[in-house]
């Protein structure tokens, strides 16, 4: 569920802070820019794993700060196709059953995922299974704060940065995983 | 920036990563650069809060050493092993769930194996723990850990 990504950045260091020691400062600005963030087409951003090679510091005309080029890993959450997880129920709507993992919410299980025979129930908002045994069917409902198992089949990753003053307000880029195949786990 | 590479990271290691996090910052007391460590502090406690319902929650790295070990005669892949860390199951259908193709992989007495291998060495998570407690156990010779 999650990877250590290699990555290159240049990490801007303020004056005030060249007290402190360099690899604090620039581990700090890197959670700062990455964590909880979504990086398009990697994933979630968790936290800083370590820093590997830091280049030198360069201080430009006009700005004094520093500027140091920085090979670091960081821990990024990016579930691998079908891989099993196991979410609560956030809430169902006629899109389907949404999830969450608490850290990341954009999962979505679409009805024709849904263990079949599937249907909305409009009244109560919710997805219900129709289990069928020889004893006639037994519904099962999908409801909000049940613990879900599902498996990745989907993943699919948002550019939301701006793209001109006529676009709209720029959002965080968001990743959204449609899901499959729910062995559902009642705890 | 620019991405390299990237590689699997197994959940337990993240669990470790974001407690010593936690201790550090505590040590360091309250930052006066907080403003913009709320992301971090948010994606720490959630994630932190998912994986301890998880039985990576007790999986040190010489319980995964061993596990990983005792995995080489099973002939896995690295993604049916990295699940079985994370899941730890304990039935034969979840097993199914996580080895693709089990039925063509694995005789039955595999299987049981496969579990006997997961179930021994890997500690049961905190749900699991609970849900023992509560229901009445009696084959356990062992004693609990």
């Amino acid at each position: 569920m999650f990877v250590l990504v290699e990555m290159v950045d240049t990490v801007r260091i303020p004056p005030w802070q060249f007290e402190r020691k360099l690899n604090d400062s620039i581990a700090e600005e890197l959670n700062k820019k990455l964590a909880n963030k979504v990086v398009y087409n990697v994933g979630l951003c968790i936290c800083l794993f370590d820093i590997t090679k830091l280049e030198d510091a360069y201080v430009f005309p006009g700005d004094g700060a520093s500027h140091t080029k920085v090979h670091f890993r960081y821990v990024v959450f990016h579930p691998f196709l079908d891989e099993i997880l196991i979410g609560k129920i956030k809430g169902c709507s006629p899109e389907g059953v949404h999830v969450s993992l608490g850290f990341f919410d954009d999962i979505l299980i679409p009805p024709e995922s849904l263990q079949q025979p599937a249907k909305f129930d409009e009244a109560e908002q919710v997805w219900v299974w129709e289990y069928e045994t020889e004893e006639g069917a037994h519904d099962l409902y999908m409801d909000t704060g049940e613990e879900i198992r599902f498996r990745v089949v989907d993943e699919s990753f948002v550019d939301t940065s701006p793209t001109g003053p006529s676009s709209a307000e720029a959002t965080s880029s968001s990743e959204e995983l449609p899901k499959k195949e729910a062995p559902y786990t009642l705890v | 920036s620019h991405i390299y590479s990237e590689k699997s990271f197994i959940t337990s290691q993240v669990f470790q990563l974001l407690t010593d996090l936690k201790e550090q910052r505590k040590e360091s007391g309250k930052n006066k650069h907080s403003s913009g460590q709320q992301n971090l502090n948010t994606i720490t406690y959630e994630t932190l809060k998912y994986i301890s319902k998880t039985p990576c929650r007790h999986q040190s790295p010489e319980i995964v050493r061993e596990f990983l070990t005792a995995m080489k005669s099973h002939k896995l892949t690295k993604a049916e092993k990295l699940q079985l860390l994370n899941h730890r199951p304990v039935t034969a259908v979840e097993i199914q769930l996580i080895v693709e193709e089990s039925e063509e992989r694995l005789t039955e007495e595999q299987i049981e194996a496969l579990l006997h291998t997961v179930t021994s060495i890997l500690p049961a998570g905190p749900e699991a723990e609970q849900k023992k407690n509560t229901d009445d156990v009696t084959m356990d010779e062992e004693d609990p850990a």
